[in-house]
């Protein structure tokens, strides 16, 4: 545990890139495998599934340290990251001079996991045994691990590359052997760090490749013949595995959604042996895309009854090939892979190719870009006819060119302090629009603004609160920003009626008065256009 | 009716008076800052007034545009440089009584930054002290807090929430001196953030128990630094980054400077650098974060969570007012303890500099 807790503190005590590389490949040379794949779990974002509710771990560090319920709740928004709160506060505990040292491969096994099943008396006895004899800094971690929020601040693109380097491995293979689901062990790390790692699991996704956005105009990408161009779909991006009978559909985001999907499932099972495609899962419907919100009304659904698959029918739109006969693809320029994924495609209309958008030069694809909206696509991709199929985000050979945005000016009405970074600043905002004589929130927003801003925001609320409501204030209705966002659909649940997809702050309008903000008319209209 | 739970403070002129609740209070809120009726005078006003009695010479509580001023001896350099030449400033030893109006005034240690005091005001018998900011920690460049009997207390309370919690700044001198040597035997320099006035002088004074490396600072480090040496303060040996000439490594340095100085150009010159934040605010990481430190360390001039309890406790006082920073539960915590506490209204100000 002790070498975890250094580790965490050598990423943590550094903003720069290397020396966080180098404090992970030391790690990952020094510790014994059956800890170093713990320590992988949780650096790649992997989470335990909470061994107890917060509500005890509160409960308990109340009843040693005296702090009342109120007390507790006011620290909690001034910090805003309930383990660090636990750690501080029993910072008052004597401790022993030589904490206890056991290796975090025993802490997860022999102590945390068992926890879960052990009747709440003995969970408090032995948790509380812990807190008693552990340095602060592991009491942290521990409290992280037991509420299943131990995230540490790097991102997997870093650990893939030290792990690369204590491997002498290309950074894509060990992305790779990485991939899907795997259970933290000896066995594991040691299969990891074996120089054929052969032993594919059939599940195994690749890592997807992302687009990035076009800053840039489309005319300095050169000639339109180089590019592939395809409607940007707006749906769950996804990979589709069909191995040795056996079919796996992974989100982007890792996730296994195989079952979320039969109709996919089923489709594939005539795919042929060692196939895997990269696409779009997206509700469709006689050859048409659906609004996303049909998709997302059936993601939230628990029973997957035949009426809400009638309601929202899933098709997976082809992007491309990425192994084929259980060979992998990924090293054929796209115009080869595309080749291929037609020929093996040409039998199979359940398996649609997203086409390609032909026009005479960027201009003619510009104006065209235009319909976007009408056929509920976000704009479009762009991806060079030569590129390989590259691991994560990689700038230069696909880029996303996306419709703008809309647009509306909104008063700031509510704000909340952020959790972590921003824990002790306000920056999660209410906004508002007129109906009639009263601002009506429609949307929160927390990303958008500069550092600087959140700063000059932050003395601007707290010197302009109305009222307080726990950790949120009201605020004087006086400052306009101008919202982004891509999307807006009907939603009971909202006061307006209406919610926004993906609302964030373009600018801070300080030149508007809140008499200029938009009106809830203005949205309901672009509500009623869109669908 | 008043609400239940309503301070007892604050019910005085509902509930039937004894005589000696008649009285007015000592110390009021007003437009300038807290005001003493009876003494014609404010403390540390916000606003420029006829007579200022500060507390220490930081720029929050040291506003030049007064008529007059009255502070200590020993912090009347430092006021002077925050208040121009023209100001006309009187000093009292600590512990020295002035009749001013209806009252009479004296100033104790605060243990805050050098000539820091709390203020104690007497009028016919009733006693309150305004603490001024205050600390209980062991700082070598001042003289240490003295608490001081009183009937009501106006306590700060920038700390006033139970995580905060210090080290002894021996163990935090001592991180610091890890911190160094570690950037030294790297080649690179070490840029620690602290308030120019008090809390560079107390690392360079707690470093000087464990080295006695040269440590480089910024020119407005530097002022005050000049400003303790003359006050007598030991401290180890300072160079003036700008007297450094051009081209010069400062691998291996450690650098002082102001948390101002944090992102501007003049941080170029030290090439690949760490940077560290001397700071109470370190105690939570999302606050260091935020402002992008590589390293927090935790060393206040601020009194923290069980330092302000036991200072409350110490005055005796059966009347305790909170203001600055966590005013609200520290107030709301007294109050379930039995005193009578609340929170004092004052202006907004944004998190306090320590």
């Amino acid at each position: 545990m002790r070498r975890l807790a250094d580790l965490y503190d050598a990423l943590d005590q550094t903003t720069s890139t290397n020396a966080k590389v180098e404090a992970l490949t030391r790690y990952f040379q020094q510790a014994p495998p059956e800890d170093a794949a713990w320590a992988l779990y949780f650096l790649t974002g992997q989470k335990l599934k909470r061994l107890l509710t917060t509500k005890l771990l509160v409960g308990w560090t109340q009843e040693l340290t005296g702090i009342p319920d109120w007390l507790f709740a006011e620290v909690y928004a001034s910090v805003g990251d309930l383990a660090e709160v636990i750690a501080l506060l029993l910072d008052t505990l004597e401790r022993p001079s030589e904490p206890e040292e056991l290796p975090l491969s025993v802490w997860l096994e022999q102590r945390l996991l068992p926890l879960r099943t052990k009747p709440p008396t003995e969970q408090r006895e032995q948790v509380v045994s812990w807190w008693r004899a552990m340095p602060r800094r592991e009491v942290f971690l521990l409290d992280k691990m037991l509420t299943g929020e131990l995230r540490v601040g790097v991102s997997s693109t870093l650990v893939v590359r030290a792990l690369a380097k204590v491997l002498e491995l290309p950074a894509s293979d060990v992305a790779h052997r990485l991939m899907g689901t795997w259970t933290p062990s000896r066995a594991f790390f040691e299969r990891l760090v074996s120089k054929d790692g052969a032993d594919v699991d059939r599940s195994r996704p690749y890592p997807f490749y992302l687009a990035s956005p076009l800053e840039q105009p489309p005319a300095s990408l050169g000639a339109p013949r180089d590019w592939l161009v395809e409607w940007k779909w707006d749906g769950i991006r996804g990979q589709l595995i069909h191995r040795q009978g056996d079919t796996f559909l992974w989100s982007r985001g890792e996730e296994l959604i195989t079952d979320r999907f039969p109709e996919i499932t089923a489709a594939a099972s005539t795919l042929p042996e060692g196939t895997v495609l990269d696409g779009e899962v997206l509700a469709y419907e006689d050859g048409k895309p659906l609004p996303f919100a049909r998709l997302q009304r059936r993601i939230g659904r628990q029973k997957l009854t035949p009426k809400v698959l009638a309601e929202a029918p899933a098709a997976f739109i082809v992007y491309d090939l990425l192994e084929l006969g259980g060979v992998d693809q990924r090293a054929l320029p796209l115009r080869e892979r595309r080749a291929k994924l037609e020929a093996l495609l040409e039998d199979h209309p359940r398996f649609p190719i997203s086409p390609a958008v032909e026009a005479a030069g960027w201009e003619a694809l510009a104006s065209t870009r235009d319909e976007s909206r009408e056929r509920n696509v976000e704009g479009f991709m762009l991806k060079r006819w030569d590129s390989t199929y590259q691991t994560g985000r990689k700038r230069g050979d696909w880029w996303k060119w996306k419709v703008d945005p809309f647009t509306v000016d909104a008063v700031l009405l509510y704000a909340q302090p952020g959790h972590g970074r921003r824990s002790s600043l306000y920056t999660d905002y209410t906004f508002a629009v007129w109906r009639g004589d009263d601002l009506l929130p429609v949307t929160k927003a927390y990303s958008g603004l500069t550092d600087e801003e959140i700063g000059r925001l932050d003395r601007w609320i707290r010197a302009h609160t109305r009222e307080k409501f726990g950790p949120v204030r009201s605020v004087e209705p006086e400052q306009v920003f101008e919202l982004h966002f891509e999307a807006i659909q009907p939603s009971p649940r909202h006061k307006s009626g209406l919610a926004l997809r993906f609302p964030r702050i373009a600018r801070w309008r300080t030149d508007k008065q809140p008499r200029d903000a938009d009106t809830l008319d203005s949205l309901e209209e672009l509500l009623h256009d869109s669908a | 009716m008043v609400p239940p739970g309503t301070p007892r403070y604050l019910k005085r002129t509902v509930d039937a008076p004894t005589p000696s609740q008649v009285r007015r209070p000592l110390v009021t809120v007003t437009p300038q800052g807290l005001f003493c009726e009876p003494g014609g005078f404010h403390i540390d006003p916000w606003r420029p007034v006829e007579r200022a009695v500060i507390t220490h010479a930081h720029a929050d509580h040291a506003r030049p545009g007064s008529q007059r001023y009255l502070g200590t001896r020993t912090g009347e350099a430092l006021l002077r440089r925050r208040l121009g030449a023209d100001a006309v400033i009187d000093s009292l030893e600590q512990g020295e009584r002035r009749t001013l109006g209806d009252v009479t005034v004296s100033l104790h240690p605060a243990g805050h930054v050098l000539g820091s005091a709390q203020v104690r005001i007497e009028h016919r018998g009733e006693v309150w002290v305004v603490s001024g900011d205050y600390k209980r920690a062991p700082d070598p460049t001042c003289a240490p807090f003295e608490p001081v009997r009183c009937h009501t207390f106006i306590t700060e309370a920038t700390f006033g929430l139970p995580i905060y919690r210090w080290e002894a700044p021996r163990a935090v001198a001592e991180d610091l001196v890890r911190w160094w040597d570690a950037n030294r035997a790297r080649g690179r320099s070490a840029v620690l953030f602290c308030y120019a006035l008090g809390k560079a002088q107390r690392v360079l004074a707690e470093l000087a128990r464990l080295t006695d490396r040269t440590v480089f600072v910024h020119g407005a480090v530097h002022a005050l630094v000049e400003v303790y040496r003359d006050a007598g303060v030991a401290m180890l040996p300072t160079r003036l980054v700008s007297d450094v000439e051009k081209g010069t490594s400062f691998a291996g340095a450690l650098v002082l400077a102001p948390p101002s100085a944090g992102g501007s150009t003049w941080m170029r010159r030290f090439g690949e650098a760490e940077t560290g934040f001397a700071s109470g605010w370190m105690r939570v990481r999302g606050n260091r974060r935020r402002r992008g430190f590589d390293r927090g360390f935790v060393l206040s001039d601020h009194a923290d969570w069980a330092d302000l309890l036991r200072t409350v406790e110490e005055t005796g006082a059966e009347q305790v007012l909170t203001t600055h920073g966590h005013a609200e539960p520290l107030a709301r915590y007294l109050r379930e303890r039995g005193l009578d506490a609340a929170p004092l209204a004052t202006p907004f100000e944004g998190e306090a500099e320590d």
